[in-house]
């Protein structure tokens, strides 16, 4: 007895089938997604924009992870606003610290009536995505974008609670003309609109102060071979290397400068201040300086009690910008309480005039919503860890020695 | 001089990685004239595995050696069968389809094999630890370290492997009777689908070891370091003439001498006008000059007759 074999569905049973159940898993995703918005009237979409995946992931994680943090504390603590109860949600987005998706990013979180952003973390993605804020009145305010040109496009929207380049580049000249001596410097940067700008701003003020840029030589943000332009650099016998750039790079480039036995450190800004980079570069990074906009962790007048908080929540340390992804979540409620309202337009009004003690320090915006007075901070990697050597208080740059 | 000496050295390096990837490009094209841009990314995997490898024996106290030995080989078989399973899921069905219905089927493979990486190993940079002494040596003023030496050793021992495996054994002259005609080939006996399984095997085995030098000689692996990668070693590959095994080898140090020249120079040639930043720019410049002057590569290609 031949057993009945059933016949393999047809090519096009198959097309159809595929199609058929294509569609249906579109339709529960579409409509997963839409529950989501409608439930809770007063829940207040606060979104994030950061790189979670592509170059500089960890740093994403840990601005969201920070933010995160803040909503969740906010949450507990019950708040009222125009004589509602309140609760904030996170609608955390990926720019991939890609330009291009930033804007897509932008559109997304604006579409999706997010009352406010924080974020992006990268220049190169929180000046384009400014724009598509700026446009429609959202409160935009990075976490860690130090590109000068960010709150300098005219918008009303564009805030920050950190230092920017041109307040950081001329800090980190100073201290290696002052502390370091040094006579002549070369330049990299990583062709992104933070690594040139940082890197300019150090140039500028360095040349001002008379030392001699021997060379400033370019990569870009996914690189890791810098053996050609570190050779080309030996040649010339810098006294210091300054990288504009981020921890991912900054890494593998200290190992290279110890193979080719370049007899130099390596400075850079707040994008290499990161444990990470002491994990990829291990006993290379001794002696490697960076500035960062801000209070070291644990002098920040909420830091200690901030870090212990956050290592309990997520069991990972912080990196360096959850703190101010915190901050500026309570500086929005802040504004909001202020204003009473969650209507993006009032707690616009109310931001600019906003004055609040976070854990990053005392926080208040200037005309052009950049941080009043933001400290800058001179770490260096001593015994394989960062330690603070000098805090230079924002506003006043020490005019370089001649 | 020392500085060109350095330079030279930084050249070679490179292009022996480039050239030991290119060798997979270039036998999987020569027969199946099919781009792999999977290959890439079977190298990363490599690399991925292991690392995590490396991180399981991690408390085991035995010498670093031994644990690099042990972690490729769970690598390389791991690779090989990856690269097996690719062939016969992604390409056989579409051995007689239209040309671009394979190289999209690669492209998408390509994106797979990051993501599913992402999803086991997650999406951060992975610091790599020291399995080969990295340790420089000073040779006439410039520096090299053991590691490198070893890649670039065991990149012309690789070659040299391969054209005896091609001209030599059974197995390669079912391979390039494959290459010339795979339907007579068929005719007078040679299994082909045999001889093209194999013929990824080799190359994703060849691609793992590959991975794991890259890694160690940057102290880094990364879910995407394998795209640019893959993409530079194809061009390498096509320079040296596509399907060619020498011309692999040849393209990649070409290409890799070229690229650390370059960007070592030309910043001081013009004066600050093109950066080191240009650097991928001028090794597919030179790309397209030998394509126009040379359009089967410097080495001449070596594709299938499709009739």
């Amino acid at each position: 007895m031949v057993a009945h074999i059933p016949e393999p569905p047809s090519m096009k049973q198959r097309s159809s089938f595929l199609l058929f159940s294509t569609a249906l898993a579109l339709i529960v995703a579409g409509c997963g997604k839409q529950e989501a918005a409608s439930t809770g009237g007063d829940t207040i979409k606060i979104g994030l924009a950061a790189p979670l995946t592509g170059t500089q992931p960890h740093i994403g994680l840990d601005i969201k992870n920070g933010t995160q943090l803040g909503i969740e504390e906010l949450n507990a603590q019950g708040l009222e606003i125009g004589g509602k109860k309140v609760k904030f949600e996170l609608m955390a987005e990926d720019d991939e610290a890609n330009p291009a998706k930033a804007t897509t990013v932008a559109q997304k979180l604006v579409d999706a009536k997010v009352v406010a952003v924080v974020g992006h973390f990268n220049s190169g993605c929180s000046i384009p995505a400014s724009k598509v804020y700026a446009e429609a009145g959202i409160p935009q305010i990075s976490p860690g974008s130090t590109g000068v040109r960010y709150t300098q496009q005219g918008y009303a929207t564009t805030f920050r609670v950190v230092a920017n380049d041109d307040q950081q580049g001329p800090a980190g000249a100073a201290y290696a003309i002052n502390t370091l001596k040094v006579k002549n410097v070369a330049i990299i940067d990583d062709s992104t609109a933070y690594g040139q700008g940082l890197a300019g701003a150090f140039e500028k003020s360095v040349q001002a102060a008379g030392v001699n840029v021997l060379a400033h030589e370019h990569t870009t943000d996914k690189d890791y071979d810098f053996a050609a332009i570190l050779t080309s650099i030996k040649d010339k016998k810098p006294d210091l290397i300054f990288f504009g750039g981020i921890d991912t790079q900054a890494g593998p480039m200290l190992k290279q400068i110890k193979a080719l036995d370049l007899k130099t450190h390596l400075m850079g800004g707040d994008g290499i201040q990161t444990p990470a980079l002491l994990a990829q570069a291990g006993d290379a990074a001794e002696g490697t300086v960076a500035s960062i906009p801000g209070l070291p962790k644990d002098k920040m007048p909420g830091g200690t009690v901030f870090l212990n908080k956050f290592k309990k929540r997520f069991g990972v340390e912080v990196e360096l910008f959850a703190p101010m992804g915190y901050d500026a979540v309570f500086v929005l409620a802040e504004a909001m309480k202020k204003a009473n309202s969650t209507e993006p337009a009032k707690v616009l009004a109310e931001l600019k005039k906003v004055q609040f003690n976070g854990v990053t320090g005392p926080i208040a915006f200037d005309d052009k919503g950049d941080l009043k007075n933001g400290p800058i901070t001179i770490n260096v990697v001593k015994g394989g860890k960062w330690v603070p050597v000098e805090t230079i208080n924002g506003g006043a740059t020490p005019a370089p020695a001649k | 001089m020392e500085t060109l000496l350095q330079q030279l050295i930084n050249g070679i390096v490179l292009g022996s990685v480039y050239a030991l990837v290119a060798l997979g490009y270039t036998m999987v094209y020569g027969i199946l004239g099919l781009i792999n841009f999977a290959h890439g990314e079977v190298v990363m995997v490599g690399a991925m595995v292991t690392l995590a490898v490396i991180k399981l024996l991690a408390g085991s106290g035995l010498p670093l050696a031994v644990q690099l030995l042990i972690a490729l080989g769970v690598a390389i078989p791991a690779c090989m069968a990856l690269g097996a399973t690719i062939e016969r899921v992604a390409y056989r069905p579409l051995r007689n389809a239209p040309r671009l219905a394979p190289l999209i089927t690669a492209i998408g493979v390509s994106i797979v094999l990051q993501y599913l990486v992402v999803l086991i190993w997650g999406r951060g940079y992975h610091p790599y630890p020291e399995l080969l002494p990295t340790t420089p040596i000073d040779i006439a003023g410039a520096r090299i370290s053991p590691a490198q030496i070893i890649i670039v050793v065991f990149s012309a021992l690789m070659m040299g492997a391969l054209l005896w495996l091609v001209h030599h054994t059974r197995l390669g002259r079912a391979m390039r009777a494959t290459a010339e005609n795979p339907a007579v080939a068929r005719l007078m006996g040679v299994n082909v689908n045999h001889v093209i399984t194999m013929t990824f095997v080799i190359g994703s085995g060849l691609g793992a070891i590959a991975g794991v030098l890259v890694s160690v000689n940057y102290s880094v692996a990364h879910y995407q370091m394998g795209f640019m990668l893959g993409l530079k070693a194809f061009t390498a590959a096509v320079l040296g003439g596509i399907g060619n095994l020498a011309g692999a080898m040849v393209g990649g140090l070409l290409l890799g001498l070229i690229e650390a020249l370059g960007s070592g120079y030309v910043g001081d040639l013009t004066g600050g006008v093109f950066g080191s930043n240009y650097r991928d720019v001028f090794a597919f410049i030179v790309l397209i000059v030998v394509l126009i002057f040379r359009p089967s590569g410097l080495l001449g290609e070596r594709v299938a007759e499709r009739a």
